[in-house]
């Protein structure tokens, strides 16, 4: 009995370490979906806020000494690092699509290769600048995935390791899923942003600045998104850059869009049941099935959720109304 | 006049008819845009972009052999944009064609380890081609019946297919199928792709799937209906058209397509099956269907320049230490550019200051 | 002296409002007084909205000035529309459907605190002081047409609106409701705000109007007062010259039945009964006009009839000359032409059902002869040849036949899918709203079709919009309600009037 506690403690607490990525992946991609706007591009977006987000870290420890560097600092440099390169992509990605009025599938695709593709770059700069090893002081790597909580609370048995042990960032990130539900739901500006989404003429013919919300929702929501890569790059992949692991994060944030339902709450519990479902293999090895066949399990489980909520047929559970479509309001 | 200074600075105007000529021009344009953002990129890593870019050509077309290595680079990813052009003219977003070359790869190798000495080279290698059409049809074919069944969104289905097949192959490699070292075995020489001046013949194969594929959409009913769906699919019913039929068919024959791909790449450039055969061509391919307005003749061109990109930056990391991802990084400016140019050829701006004198000139 | 002029409380002066080469207004001066209710009258295409779309910031005059009380303003967006308190009801209700009635009413207002429970009370006092019945939990996807419209309407007054410009609100309201709405749109007068009707119904403008302006083909062409005007000047001011409808309306001799509808009953994909139990017959060498409110169910009677919508019960039976019947439920389009069933339809929605936007004549003539011939290969030879005899024929304005139908105007994208539609010699012709925003010259060119089509002894189905036309061109109107076949009258004898009451009435109850 206890062995089975313990087993579903420590499944609960590594499907919540690796559920973080994903939900700062989820959340931003809601936002700007909210909007009207597919980005496809979470996977490049993930890899720049990875690559450029332990860059920020990186670098700021070399200028400073090593051992001098301030964790409150370094959490924040790695915040604001990955924010702004995922804000650069979705940038482009807005101007491309909002401005320049292309397809949206396309570019989000496009911005996923330049994105990887920037990722690997600054990865393997980083790489060859500091000689062939990116490392960071195991202060700063330890602090990333301490919990912020005291010891007492964490020492509770099993609350104290669900709800009190996990690190910092997986807190922001449910914060930010309240936050976002809130803004979405109770705030004039969040009306405003989702009458954008379902329907851009409806909101330019009520005074909206279309143009202005589609912005900033994708540039917002890029910055989010690209938090997830470098929580994961700091938490999981301890500081070093590892491409291979990062890769198909963005790629199921988008499909937890769908899952959630453009829901910023449902995406907690959500990303936590696909983080379960990345580590089940590591956790519950069943014989007769291989690791390799088990590590497929959250795609398998993301085509038929993708299948299910295709069949269900219910107004208050659709995507946005003009997901994907650009806007011109001239058109004629 | 009052009014006319408070017009907004820039407003815009479908324009209507472009000459051929200066659409190109506009294209050509914005791959030399592109092709100046990565320079600076290039900077950063204190290389010159010129001696850079120097290298990547000499690095990818300089030499015979070179350029034997660019062509190999660019027949999967012409091969491939080839299979995913019908499902963008669609508007079928199939990003699954990473996993349709592995599902084809997969097939074909199932049939080498069945039947290899058993039977001519020949014979053998056509079994493998048809193994091979059949396995990555199939795999086009699951997200193609979820759509025409209850329109699940095939990005993402297509997608979440690649992940699972490579997972399979994964495990065969290590598990049922490894060989040693966590590797598959060669193939015996007899399902080797023979050789047609120094290349694997897939060369070959995909140059006579652009003349197929291009009759194809252009001249045949099924092309038609294609195009139709493509455009609207209230029309394509209204003309009688069995819309899931046609998607379910189309996407069959695009991940056949993608399939023999597979199969050329196991047999005539690896000559094994690996987890990372396909390698992100199918991601590539897609812009290379979709920078080429889904014309095959121009895939082959811009194909082939991708090929002297990605075959360059390997030079590049070589001679100058430059990362090989650099290459990621200028096609995702050159997509952005071409992407973004359309909107030129579509639009015309006109500027305040100058929007009544051209007005008035129209008249 | 400015006192002694009249100062408006908008007026455009020689407003010029270009789409490409299309030149959507020209030059037109008018005039929106306080507590008056001016009627904009034009056919449709001669350029109301568009002219109202710049009042309301959706587009930017190209020419041209703008006064609000006599002071120079440009409206470049929404916003600065609500500035100046001008309100648009627009035709297609800009309204979210996933959103309450109330915010959908507050979307775009800056009024601090996002407190919906103010809100709330708020529209649920204006209502009941111009006795409007709206719930504003309600969503709008549960909401009728009506209610849609109420909503809107509740919007602009919710804002203070002291200029409303209403577009062609009665087209899809019932003759009670349009009574409704005029005695509402009497109290705003009352009430001294500027109210513009947009509106092509003369009773309407002499029902509802102080003045009338009237804008021809984008030209304006004069505002007279409504008390000094008769609706015969109105017309001539309209279409320009004196036109009764003189619809030539020959006699086809001994029709036959040519399709029997029974029991038609369609439920769409949201669960709602579109058609309730649906019977008719459609004969060979008439024309059926199928008249009713927007929504009455005529898209699904035509669509289940072609094979495009699922039928839940009924049947519908075809008879060709030779007296072969064939079961037309169950079958897909494909089948039923399989069968030899000559079905000619021109849908309501052309560019996104009966025709491929991005190709060509030639291209869209393949529509319904793509399947001809043996092989894998496509026939272009012959559709373009029919192309181009569609081209001269029926003298369609195109550079050539492989120019984008998308880019052609209303007019010639009609003519060239009724074109296609005849030519392939049917036995039932079908066609919903076939003169919907086209010229008074081309709607006779399709009026003139349709009835040779006929005379050769097809079975015509014809859903019209204007009782008018429907009065003076078809054989038997029947008339749908809610879905229901309310009545089919012999359209000779039959009184506008009449046809009216059947619109909105099933067996003698009002219908919803």
């Amino acid at each position: 009995m206890n062995e089975i506690m313990t087993f579903i403690v420590t499944l609960i607490v590594a499907a919540i370490s690796y559920s973080t990525p994903l939900l700062f992946g989820t959340l931003g991609e809601i936002l700007t979906e909210k909007s009207g706007n597919l980005n496809l591009g979470v996977e490049g977006i993930m890899y720049m806020g990875g690559a450029i987000g332990l860059g920020g870290v990186f670098y700021y420890e070399k200028i400073v000494g090593a051992g001098n560097a301030n964790v409150i600092v370094a959490f924040a440099v790695a915040i604001l690092f990955a924010l702004l390169a995922g804000a650069l992509a979705s940038l482009i990605f807005s101007f491309i699509t909002i401005t320049l009025r292309a397809n949206q599938n396309v570019t989000g695709l496009a911005l996923s290769i330049f994105g990887t593709g920037v990722g690997q770059f600054v990865g393997e700069y980083m790489r060859i600048q500091a000689g062939g090893y990116v490392s960071i002081s195991n202060d700063l790597k330890e602090a990333f995935i301490a919990s912020p909580f005291p010891n007492f609370l964490q020492n509770i048995p099993i609350i104290g390791d669900i709800l009190f042990g996990h690190s910092f960032f997986f807190y922001l990130a449910v914060v930010l899923a309240i936050c976002l539900h809130i803004f979405l739901k109770k705030t004039r500006t969040g009306l405003y942003l989702r009458s954008v989404g379902e329907s851009p003429a409806t909101a330019d013919a009520a005074g909206i600045n279309v143009t202005k919300n589609k912005y900033l929702a994708t540039i917002i929501g890029g910055g989010i998104s690209a938090i997830g890569g470098m929580v994961y790059i700091v938490t999981l992949a301890g500081c070093t850059w590892n491409h291979e692991g990062l890769a198909g994060f963005g790629w199921l944030a988008v499909a937890l869009v769908i899952f959630c339902l453009w829901r910023p709450l449902s995406a907690i519990w959500g990303s936590v049941l696909f983080g379960a479902l990345m580590i089940l293999y590591t956790r519950l090895q069943i014989p007769f099935i291989p690791t390799e066949l088990y590590k497929i399990l959250p795609y398998v489980v993301t085509v038929v959720v993708l299948v299910i909520s295709s069949m269900r047929n219910n107004k208050e559970k659709q995507p946005p109304a003009s997901l994907g479509l650009a806007y011109f309001r001239e058109e004629r | 006049m009052h009014n006319e200074a408070k017009t907004p600075l820039i407003r815009l105007a479908k324009r209507e008819g472009i000459r051929p000529a200066s659409t190109w021009l506009i294209r050509i344009a914005s791959i030399l845009v592109a092709l100046i953002l990565g320079s600076f990129i290039i900077m950063i890593t204190g290389v010159n972009p010129i001696e850079a870019y120097g290298t990547m050509i000499k690095g990818s077309l300089g030499s015979k052999v070179y350029l034997q290595q660019t062509i190999k680079i660019a027949i999967p990813l012409l091969g491939c944009a080839l299979a995913i052009a019908p499902c963008f003219k669609m508007r079928f977003w199939n990003i699954g064609a990473e996993g349709q070359i592995t599902a084809g790869a997969l097939a074909a190798t199932f049939v080498v380890r069945q039947l290899a000495g058993k039977v001519p080279s020949l014979v053998l290698l056509i079994l493998m081609a048809l193994a091979s059409l059949i396995g990555g049809g199939i795999w086009g074919l699951i997200p193609g019946f979820f759509k025409a069944k209850w329109n699940t969104n095939e990005t993402l289905f297509t997608l979440m297919m690649n992940y699972i097949i490579i997972g399979v192959v994964a495990w065969l490699q290590i598990g049922p199928w490894q060989g040693r070292q966590g590797r598959m075995a060669q193939f015996p020489a007899e399902a080797i792709l023979p050789k047609v001046f120094g290349i694997h013949c897939g060369w070959i194969i995909v140059l006579v799937l652009v003349v197929v594929v291009y009759i194809y959409m252009n001249h045949t009913k099924q092309g038609y209906e294609i195009a139709v769906i493509g455009d609207s699919l209230n029309t394509a019913r209204y003309a009688g058209m069995n819309v899931g039929g046609i998607m379910m068919r189309t996407m069959f024959l695009s991940g056949a397509v993608s399939g023999l791909v597979g199969f050329i790449v196991a047999s005539g450039a690896n000559g094994t099956l690996a987890s990372d055969i396909a390698d992100g061509v199918g991601f590539t391919a897609i812009t290379v269907a979709w920078l080429s307005q889904l014309n095959s003749f121009v895939m082959i061109v811009i194909s082939m320049l991708l090929g002297i990109l990605t075959m360059g930056a390997d030079t590049l990391q070589t001679n100058l230490n430059v990362p090989v991802s650099i290459s990621h990084i200028i096609i995702g400016l050159l997509l952005f550019c071409m992407l973004g140019c359309e909107f030129f050829i579509n639009y015309r701006m006109i500027l305040r200051s100058k929007a009544h004198g051209k007005e008035a000139a129209s008249k | 002296m400015a006192a002694l002029e009249t100062v408006y409380a908008i007026e455009l002066r020689n407003i010029t409002k270009r789409f490409g080469s299309v030149v959507a207004n020209d030059g037109i001066c008018l005039g929106l007084q306080r507590g008056k209710v001016l009627a904009l009258l034009g056919e449709n295409g001669s350029g109301k909205t568009t002219l109202m779309n710049m009042l309301a910031g959706i587009y930017l005059p190209d020419e041209g000035e703008i006064l609000a009380d006599g002071e120079p303003v440009t409206i470049r967006s929404p916003k600065d529309s609500f500035k100046y308190k001008i309100g648009m009801i627009h035709q297609h209700f800009k309204l979210v459907d996933v959103f309450t009635a109330a915010e959908n009413i507050v979307l775009g207002l800056n009024d601090g605190k996002h407190d919906m429970k103010a809100v709330n009370a708020k529209v649920r006092e204006i209502c009941e002081r111009y006795g409007f019945d709206i719930d504003p939990t309600k969503k709008i996807y549960d909401m009728s047409v009506s209610q849609k419209q109420t909503v809107e309407i509740v919007k602009v007054l919710y804002r203070g609106a002291d200029i409303l410009i209403l577009d062609e609100p009665t087209a899809v309201l019932t003759p009670q409701e349009t009574e409704r709405l005029f005695d509402v749109l009497r109290n705003m007068r009352a009430d001294g705000k500027a109210i513009v009707i947009i509106t092509h119904k003369l009773n309407e403008v002499m029902a509802i109007s102080d003045e009338v302006a009237v804008l021809r083909k984008g030209k304006y062409i004069g505002t007279v007062k409504t008390a000094e005007t008769t609706a015969q000047q109105l017309t001539d001011m309209m279409v320009g010259r004196s036109v009764t409808l003189n619809i030539d309306r020959p006699k086809y001799e001994n029709p036959l039945p040519r399709m029997k509808v029974e029991g038609l009953t369609c439920i769409n994909g949201e669960g709602i009964k579109k058609l309730k139990d649906v019977s008719f017959v459609a004969m060979g060498g008439e024309i059926l006009g199928v008249a009713g409110i927007a929504g009455s169910g005529q898209k699904e009677l035509l669509e289940s009839i072609a094979g495009l919508c699922p039928i839940a019960n009924g049947s519908i039976l075809y008879t060709p000359i030779d007296g072969n019947e064939t079961q037309l439920v169950g079958k897909t389009p494909k089948q039923i032409k399989n069968a030899g069933v000559a079905l000619a339809f021109v849908p309501e929605d052309r560019l996104g059902m009966g025709l491929v936007g991005s190709m060509g004549m030639t291209g869209n003539m393949m529509l319904r002869s793509w399947k001809k011939g043996w092989g894998p290969f496509v026939n272009r030879k012959d559709p373009e040849n029919l192309a181009n005899k569609i081209w001269h024929d029926l003298e369609v304005v195109t550079p050539s036949v492989d120019f984008p139908v998308r880019r052609m105007s209303g007019g010639n994208v009609q003519k060239v899918l009724v074109g296609r539609e005849i030519a392939s010699a049917p036995s039932v012709f079908m066609s919903a709203y076939a003169v919907r925003g086209l010229d008074i010259n081309t709607s006779y060119t399709i009026y003139n079709l349709m009835t040779e089509q006929k005379m050769r002894g097809a079975a015509v189905i014809f859903v019209g919009e204007d009782l008018d036309v429907l009065l003076e061109l078809c054989d038997k109107i029947l008339v749908l309600c809610g879905g229901e076949v309310s009545g089919i009258v012999d359209a000779r004898t039959a009184t506008k009037e009449e046809i009216g009451l059947l619109m909105t009435t099933v067996g003698g109850k009002e219908a919803e």
